[in-house]
């Protein structure tokens, strides 16, 4: 189920001012300490409270999706996957500032994203579960298919926002990608065809501090991920990734740009990656526990929950409820992932054109008479 | 001599020939620390240091245009690419540059690299990274193509590689890295690229296949053999360019039957060259049309059905079948 219409902090500053502080490129703008501690409050967006529950409710439910899942990959019942956890507030900050209209291009972690904005688990499950039925996006959903090929979604972000633009639309897109992406030849291209012909699109670096086993320090020697934008002629800023309301608001904040033609912003969410790059991956070969655990005190779903807490929104019964809830959740889209129909063998020839060549055609009619052969009593 | 699987010769190549060679480096995404993804470097940066076992950025076309760079200007440089379907943003630069600058600048430059990248199907893995891309780079005149299909001709092949004054891209089976060991011979030593591997000997069909497909074919074939009584040769190309014409003419001058088989989508796959080679150079010969058994023209689907597009041992027979029944 996709969040309900959130209502929005908005904003009256002239957006596309240069040298506006907020627009910060190095010190990332924190709204919540990690205490849940509000220490901008001028920067606090306005949200009902009951908003601030869904979302909360959104974070424990990914993170009981991502915990299910990698459970699920090691007893053999998913494919490789790719875990999330630690990344909740930066995800579920940046979906939560879009608007139907506006398109989101995945890369392959965004999982609580793609759902956010109106796909299912199920979805995600089947993709990982290795169907390409997990791709199959509902047509008024917004949503680009998962870019395994680093940072190359960039590119189609900046083009889709183009187009609208060109079109005459208010919209903005929004490409997501890792502090590896930066390095890719894409992202230059892709920001720079931005930067040129002001194109609305917000190019959301999760910072998770390691592309696999390589750290961030040697994917650039910029001090910040933040400060390319400068080059390339517009705003960059770094915000607190775990901090869900200073990544809603920043998110927010550019997306409104985008939209009213203000061109493109780059934002660094710097978080953390709590598990290993995928489920084929070892991360005790590259970082100390020490490291990890001290990351896992600045965990996003601690710091909204005490802020929930300090609002006299949020008890220790709430939390339980929550608990069983987002599990239920997770467990009943299992259920359905576990029950997926066997597919016809057509399946993977459909789709490779819009009709289906000759060739094709006699080659799956081979497939089907060599599958016959094989079990001839069907 | 040690037992050792496909990944374990291709790191003990690694190993002896940066022992003896100082310019030979590899570089990559997570090949240092980390060892590579499929633990193919795994030790080297403990033994060789940070300057040769590099943790690049992120970025294919930036590992194998700076390999090209270190290779002009006196390194030998093993540029590793994560998997196959992230070759193509290094394309430009292997197909661009890797391949033309020996004919470019009239014999003055060359790229002695090597690219080496898992490739292939069969282990359930996610989009991109079941590719079978090598008829894109027997393709591009200027590369060297090789394949190994097992442990000892992993290690040979590399080293060769390695050593050869040309670009070679050198495509790793992922599905056999750890399939099985065999014994692997210590030290350095070459398996000159250029010379197929006769698997079996045999009269009635001349099957041919590489790198992934090689094992597969070579099980089949003595299943086929013992329930049919069909003698059945068996070729590995081991490498697909230069490729061992000779030794294949020498078989269907005797067999007069072909079946040949790759992983790849069939259109202009290295198959239909060996078939136009066949046809063209030894037709007099044939008694049957040269029979291709290969996957679809089709992506290869995601792993739930990934089956259905590879070649199996039941496909394999079948082809067989069809080339000595014709």
């Amino acid at each position: 189920m996709a969040k309900s219409t959130p209502t929005k902090a908005k904003s009256t500053s002239d957006e596309s001012s240069k040298g506006d502080h907020s627009w910060s490129i190095e010190g990332p703008i924190q709204i919540l300490d990690p205490a849940g501690k509000v220490i901008d409050k001028e920067l606090e967006p306005k949200l009902p409270d009951d908003e601030l529950k869904e979302i909360y409710r959104w974070m424990v439910t990914a993170r009981s999706f991502d915990e299910r899942a990698l459970s699920l990959q090691r007893q053999g019942r998913l494919g490789t996957y790719a875990p999330l956890s630690g990344q909740e507030a930066a995800q579920v900050g940046s979906a939560w500032a879009l608007e139907q209209q506006d398109w989101m291009f995945p890369s392959y972690r965004e999982h609580a994203v793609q759902v956010v904005r109106g796909q299912r688990w199920v979805d995600i499950l089947t993709y990982w579960g290795g169907s390409e039925e997990g791709n199959r996006i509902p047509k008024n959903v917004n949503n680009f298919t998962i870019s395994i090929p680093i940072a190359t979604q960039i590119l189609h972000a900046m083009g889709a926002a183009w187009a609208g633009k060109l079109r005459g639309e208010k919209m903005a897109a929004i490409a997501y990608f890792g502090d590896g992406g930066t390095s890719e030849g894409d992202f230059h291209e892709g920001l720079n065809f931005a930067g040129v012909f002001k194109v609305g699109t917000v190019f959301f670096c999760q910072n998770n501090q390691y592309a696999i086993s390589v750290p961030r320090e040697r994917q650039t020697s910029s001090e910040t991920i933040a400060q390319k934008a400068i080059a390339y002629g517009f705003d960059g800023v770094q915000v607190d990734g775990n901090d869900f309301l200073a990544v809603y608001y920043i998110t927010n904040r550019a997306l409104e740009k985008a939209r009213s033609g203000g061109g493109p912003t780059l934002i660094e969410a710097i978080t953390y990656r709590f598990s290993h790059h995928t489920t084929a991956d070892d991360w005790t070969r590259y970082r100390s526990a020490a490291e990890v655990e001290e990351w896992k005190q600045k965990d996003p779903l601690i710091r909204f929950r005490k802020y929930l807490e300090n609002k006299k929104l949020w008890s220790d019964k709430d939390e339980q409820k929550l608990l069983e809830e987002a599990k239920a959740e997770v467990a009943k889209a299992v259920e359905e992932y576990e029950k997926l129909p066997e597919r016809d063998v057509e399946e993977i020839f459909k789709y490779t054109f819009a009709e289906m060549p000759w060739n094709l055609k006699e080659q799956l009619e081979d497939l089907r008479a060599y599958l016959k052969e094989k079990k001839p009593e069907e | 001599m040690a037992q050792m699987t496909l990944v374990q010769a291709i790191n003990d190549a690694l190993k002896c020939e940066m022992r003896q060679d100082k310019r030979v480096l590899v570089m990559g995404e997570d090949v240092g620390v980390d060892g590579g993804v499929f633990r193919a470097t795994d030790g080297i940066i403990n033994e060789f240091g940070p300057d040769r076992a590099i943790d690049t950025p992120l970025a294919e076309s930036g590992i194998v245009g700076a390999a090209i760079g270190m290779a002009v200007n006196g390194l030998r440089p093993v540029a590793e690419i994560q998997f196959d379907g992230f070759m193509t943003p290094a394309f430009d630069q292997i197909v661009s540059h890797a391949a033309r600058l020996r004919w470019r600048s009239r014999g003055r430059f060359s790229a002695p690299i090597v690219v080496r990248a898992p490739y292939g199907g069969g282990i359930r893995a996610l989009e991109h990274h079941s590719e079978s891309p090598e008829a894109w780079y027997v393709h591009t005149p200027g590369l060297k193509v090789v394949t190994p299909s097992g442990p000892s001709d992993a290690k040979g092949l590399l080293i060769a590689a390695i050593r050869d004054p040309d670009p070679v891209i050198y495509l790793e089976p992922k599905r056999l890295y750890r399939a099985f060991r065999e014994e692997v011979p210590e030290g350095a030593y070459e398996i000159p690229l250029g010379k197929a591997n006769l698997v079996r000997e045999g009269r009635d069909v001349t099957a041919i296949s590489w790198g992934s497909m090689s094992r597969l074919l070579a099980q089949t074939a003595e299943e086929v053999a013992e329930q049919d009584g069909t003698s059945i040769e068996v070729i590995d190309l081991r490498t697909l360019v230069p490729l061992d014409f000779e030794l294949i003419s020498q078989s269907v001058k005797k067999t007069g039957r072909v079946v040949i088989l790759q992983e790849s989508a069939r259109t202009c796959g290295f198959a239909s060259e060996i078939a136009a080679l066949i046809t063209e150079r030894l037709l007099l010969h044939l008694e049957a049309p040269v029979v291709r058994v290969s996957g679809y023209d089709i992506a290869i689907p995601y792993f739930r059905m990934e089956e259905h597009y590879l070649p199996d041992s039941g496909k394999v027979a079948r082809g067989i079948r069809q080339a000595v029944t014709y």
